[in-house]
């Protein structure tokens, strides 16, 4: 029997394990050759079969010592925003090639704590600036689904690419992502899978690469809802070492999954109906919609009228922390430094100039600009200003509703190149992710359709601050109804 | 007094504001649980979030606040129960992370006030505006390398409080009076050791000239400075140059000086293009502070006693002069020292023998009260046999001398050296007679009236007795003898 | 809002972030670019509305003064550029 990592979800796997239907070793054996085998999607940077191979020693001894953890012999891919102790990171900068972390991210070390099996690092937009995938110093990822009868690459979505094509290309059973305005619901609508970004405050920050500190949060990619669940339950909790990580015991999520969503008030935002849109992402909001009516839910219009001036904030806030987070990256104590620079300034900036691609000096030089002596109460305090707002008025509609349903991006995964050359287009892919951050709130994009060029959509579900029991219930719901089952074809093993 | 220094012009005012830098006594550094002990190996003391790794995230200590809070009180200041922690941005390279944590426009502590005591015997009130909290700088040694610069993050991450007066003093003599008061404060209330030589406590000092009731002049910060009396001299310099300037019809810019210690001059930092723009925003890894009203409340009841209460009580209870008493508080170690030695004492014998004898001899041997020999208790003793009689004032003395050289007691070096005092009135009888007896011509002119001579015969007696004799005893008997 | 090279310049020099003299132009125009995006914000009312200062509505937690970490300068130094002994190093700073 070959054993097809692809044909496995999180909860099967390790119903198989339990059964002795196969050994971790055996699982991550398969995983190991089925992660080389998809080396044309550059979704790897750093293979660790070694370590694969002997976490799954080890879960299979605590298997058989009953001891299994809720992840136990489950084989993950890491985004390299992560830092893991040994293990190369480099937030997919040049900036930082060749940095091994002393320490291990509270995230991962969840994870392990588990039972996890570490896979790989994979890649993702530089610092995680990015929806596409394409801003990654280490090549762009490629999207597992291709449209059909048409070759050309497209891209996975971004920041968490590779995470997205990782799972979606059947090669680990989930990998972790991170979402500072959709960079795990966007890639996971673009390939086909399960993304959730948990309540800001919900997963510790401690040891991942801070692209915006009051918007960046970690969050499981999955195949499956019933996944997401299982792995949230293992990455989240507090923790001390980050001060905004919230004291708040971690519910069951698993047992979320598949409870009755009949009576449950979802709202649906008028704000998220957008001039231009493609009318199948229209068609299958409706759709989304009638499926939860079918269930039981009582759908509500609701309003949410800062909705617009979401994205503009988010470019205000997101580059200003970035530019003050990313100013670490000198060459002083780590990471890459320029060489032959004449004194201290020039060290800097060389360093800086190589090490950080065009679209990560381009945010760097927004927010110190947007920070800059006569410019901060223009830009950041309105930001700030707008972002109270946004907050009030999901704050006003949670008092309404128990969910709402959306649209996860405008559009299909695109070519690759296409939208390469207009930051504002490419940023308009998280239109309707980004408010969710600026809110603090939980949101999951689950796999709802195909677009008429056969490519995955996804719908999303935005729940209120730790909440995320709530958006299980009614993801699985829509999982449930939309029985979304068509997989990449495996062209990059040919 | 007046303050105003002449110039060719007229005569001008200075306007000085202070920034004091004051190290936090804390075990741990303000946003991680790397040490703070002064003089460690280099980056030994360092965690990962001192030096600004990925993904580190600060996480603040409850003694530093703690501190602060106590610190704003003893300077009778507001305590703001909200507070925010800000990123004030610039690149160095003993600054790890590109950004110090400090507090802008949320300080958690506002206005307060400090009394400062002047050597005419006037005081004054300078104001504070605020104190926050901010992080430490690491510390970058040019010295080592012709080429390099070597970066030791030991310092990075330290708590610091920085408290900030309003521009009220006027003179070099009030500068020195409130950085040393402020030094004062800060030790009585264990929030900083005040010890400048290792540089848990610096002065940056704002400087500004303005002829006498005229608006406001263009000020120089000057950086740094790390004692009492290089803040004297760095204002005396500074103010004499920015007047100079105007008079020779120039113009003060707006700069950061430094102080050279070695030439006793100030001088430019840092070239004008170098502006900085801190590009100050809330700390997005932190929230909020905020302090229960209570915690406020139990701080304000452990406060001690602070050296202006003191002082009052000391004048007011125990009766000292003002002047002892301000000498006294000056140090919490000598007030301290003074309040063991007055326990069950006549107060002003004890404030006597301190500020006198004791402080002396402290100066002479260079010592700090934890040091020198001579404990309270011993002390006490020491008074307690002048009391009693056992000893002379003149004895006492030399008694304390041997104290001080030897560190033994008052009463093992009166049994060494057989000091004790003579009160018994038979010997001190027989020495006057022998003295009258060979003094017959000097008795005589007394009898007439000179009573100058008094004293001859008093010096005559102690010299027969070895000075042993009981002042008092030798007294009543000598009257009695010569009016005879 | 549209930016000249000077001010691009200026932020280039804050930032420490080299900007060739011949690429002013162009990151001038991008950056100008989601300036004029941005800026829709002004179409909003925004006065008497806090500024955001954090995401979760919590105070501050106070960790406990003890020594925790430190004491292993291998752990801080492991990945500098340049080192000398337990000291990083950089080309000589002039004061
Ligand atoms: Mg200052
Ligand atoms: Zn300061």
């Amino acid at each position: 029997m070959s054993l097809d990592p692809a044909s496995l979800t999180i909860a099967s796997a390790r119903d198989g394990l339990k059964a002795k239907q196969f050994s971790a070793a055996e699982l991550a054996e398969a995983a190991i050759g089925a992660m080389q085998a998809a080396r044309p999607l550059n979704a790897v940077l750093v293979e660790t079969p070694d370590r694969a191979r002997a976490d799954a020693k080890r879960a299979d001894q605590r298997l058989a010592k009953g001891e299994a953890g809720a992840l136990e012999g489950i084989p993950l891919a890491i985004k390299d925003l992560f830092c893991t102790e040994g293990v190369e990171t480099t937030a997919g900068s040049k900036i930082l090639k060749g940095f091994k972390p002393t320490y291990e991210s509270t995230v991962t070390a969840n994870l392990w704590r588990e039972g996890a099996v570490m896979l790989g690092k994979v890649n993702m937009d530089e610092f995680a600036m990015g929806s596409s995938n394409e801003t990654s110093a280490y090549g762009n990822v490629e999207n597992p689904w291709r449209r059909p009868g048409d070759n050309r690459p497209l891209v996975p979505g971004g920041s968490s690419g590779g995470s997205a094509a990782a799972v979606s290309a059947g090669f680990c059973l989930g990998a972790t992502g991170t979402d500072t305005g959709g960079s795990i619901r966007q890639p996971a609508g673009f390939t086909g899978i399960v993304g959730l970004k948990p309540t800001y405050g919900r997963c510790s920050r401690w040891g991942i690469v801070a692209f915006a500190s009051s918007l960046d949060q970690a969050g499981p990619m999955t195949r499956s809802v019933r996944d997401a669940a299982i792995m949230l339950g293992a990455m989240a909790g507090f923790d001390p070492k980050d001060s905004t990580s919230v004291d708040l015991p971690v519910p069951n999520y698993e047992a979320s999954v598949g409870q009755s969503v009949k009576g449950l008030r979802i709202g649906v935002p008028k704000e998220y109906r957008l001039d231009g849109m493609p009318a199948e992402i229209e068609t299958l909001w409706q759709q989304g919609i009638a499926w939860l009516k079918e269930a039981g839910c009582e759908i509500v219009d609701v309003s949410l009228p800062h909705t617009k001036y979401a994205l503009p904030a988010y470019y205000i806030v997101a580059p200003a922390e970035a530019s003050s987070n990313l100013a670490r990256y000198d060459g002083v104590r780590f990471g890459h430094r320029a060489a032959g620079a004449k004194g201290i300034n020039e060290l800097y900036a060389k360093t800086r100039g190589e090490g950080f691609g065009p679209e990560v000096r381009r945010r760097v030089l927004i927010g110190t600009y947007v920070l800059s002596a006569g410019y901060y109460d223009a830009y950041y305090i309105k930001a700030q200003q707008v972002r109270t707002l946004i907050l009030r008025d999901f704050e006003k509609v949670f008092g309404e509703v128990d969910a709402l349903l959306a649209p996860t991006a405008p559009s299909a995964a695109f070519p690759i190149g296409d939208k390469a050359d207009d930051p504002i287009s490419m940023y308009l892919n998280d239109v309707f992710t980004v408010p969710v951050n600026l809110a603090g709130l939980p949101g999951m994009s689950v796999p709802a359709g195909l677009s008429a060029d056969g490519l995955p959509l996804g719908l999303q579900l935005i729940g209120k601050a730790f909440d995320e029991a709530t958006l299980f219930r009614v993801g699985a719901a829509v999982e449930k109804a939309a029985n979304f089952t068509a997989r990449p074809k495996p062209w990059w093993r040919a | 007094m007046s303050n105003l220094i002449k110039g060719e012009t007229g005569e001008w005012e200075i306007v000085i504001g202070m920034e004091v830098h004051a190290q936090v006594i804390s075990e741990s550094k303000l946003f991680s649980g790397a040490a703070t002990a002064f003089g460690a190996e280099p980056n030994s003391q360092v965690s990962l979030v001192d030096a600004a790794m990925p993904g580190m995230l600060p996480v603040i200590n409850e003694a530093a606040v703690r501190q602060a809070v106590k610190t704003g009180l003893g300077l009778q200041a507001k305590i703001n129960l909200r507070s925010i922690f800000d990123r004030k941005n610039y690149f160095y390279p003993d600054l790890p992370a590109g950004y110090q944590i400090s507090q802008y426009q949320h300080p958690i502590v506002g206005t307060g006030s400090l009394t400062i005591e002047l050597a005419d015997g006037s005081s004054r009130e300078i104001g504070i505006t605020r104190l926050h909290l901010e992080q430490d700088a690491g510390k970058s040694l040019h010295d080592q390398s012709p080429s390099s610069t070597y970066i030791d993050l030991n310092r990075a991450g330290v708590a610091l409080m920085e408290i900030v007066s309003e521009p009220d003093l006027r003179s070099s003599e009030e500068a020195g009076a409130y950085l040393a008061k402020m030094r004062s404060i800060l030790r009585y209330l264990g929030t900083c050791d005040g010890n400048m030589e290792e540089g848990s406590m610096r002065a940056d000092v704002n400087v500004s000239v303005r002829k006498p009731g005229g608006p406001l002049g263009t000020r120089c910060e000057i950086k740094n400075v790390n004692s009492v009396r290089f803040v004297k001299q760095a204002i005396e310099y500074e103010a004499r140059r920015q007047i100079e300037l105007i008079e020779g019809g120039g113009k003060v810019d707006q700069e950061t000086r430094l102080f050279d210690t070695g030439r006793g001059v100030t001088r430019s930092m840092r070239s004008k293009e170098e502006a900085h723009d801190y590009r100050y925003f809330p700390d997005p890894d932190l929230v909020p502070l905020v302090l229960a009203p209570e915690f406020v409340e139990r701080l304000k009841e452990e406060l001690p006693e602070l050296p202006d209460t003191k002082k009052q009580r000391f004048v007011r209870e125990l009766g000292l002069s003002p002047y002892d008493a301000e000498v006294l508080v000056a140090e919490k170690e000598s007030a301290d020292f003074f309040e063991a030695v007055a326990k069950g004492r006549d107060a002003k014998t004890a404030a006597n023998w301190v500020t006198g004898e004791y402080f002396a001899a402290l100066n002479r041997a260079g010592a700090t009260i934890a040091e020198f020999p001579v404990s309270a208790e011993k002390l006490g003793e020491l008074i307690d046999l002048v009391a009693d009689g056992t000893l002379s004032n003149r004895l006492a003395k030399d008694v304390f001398e041997g104290m001080a050289e030897t560190g033994k007691s008052a009463a093992e070096i009166v049994a060494e050296r057989g000091l004790k005092q003579v009160s018994d009135t038979g010997a001190i009888e027989a020495a006057i007679d022998k003295v009258i007896a060979a003094n017959a011509d000097k008795v005589a002119e007394y009898r007439a009236g000179k009573d100058k001579l008094y004293g001859f015969f008093v010096g005559q007696v102690m010299k027969a007795m070895g000075g042993k004799a009981n002042p008092q005893a030798l007294n009543d008997l000598l009257k009695r003898k010569l009016s005879a | 809002m549209s930016l000249d090279k000077a001010t691009v310049a200026r932020i280039a020099r804050l930032a420490r972030l080299e900007v060739p003299d011949d690429q002013l132009e162009t990151v001038a125009g991008e950056l100008g670019h989601i300036l004029a995006f941005v800026e829709q914000l002004n179409e909003v009312n925004t006065q008497g509305v806090a500024p955001m200062t954090a995401v979760v509505e919590m105070g501050l937690r106070l960790r406990a003064d003890k020594v925790t970490e430190g004491g292993d300068p291998e752990k801080v130094l492991a990945n500098a550029p340049e080192r000398a002994g337990d000291y990083f190093v950089v080309p000589k700073v002039v004061e």
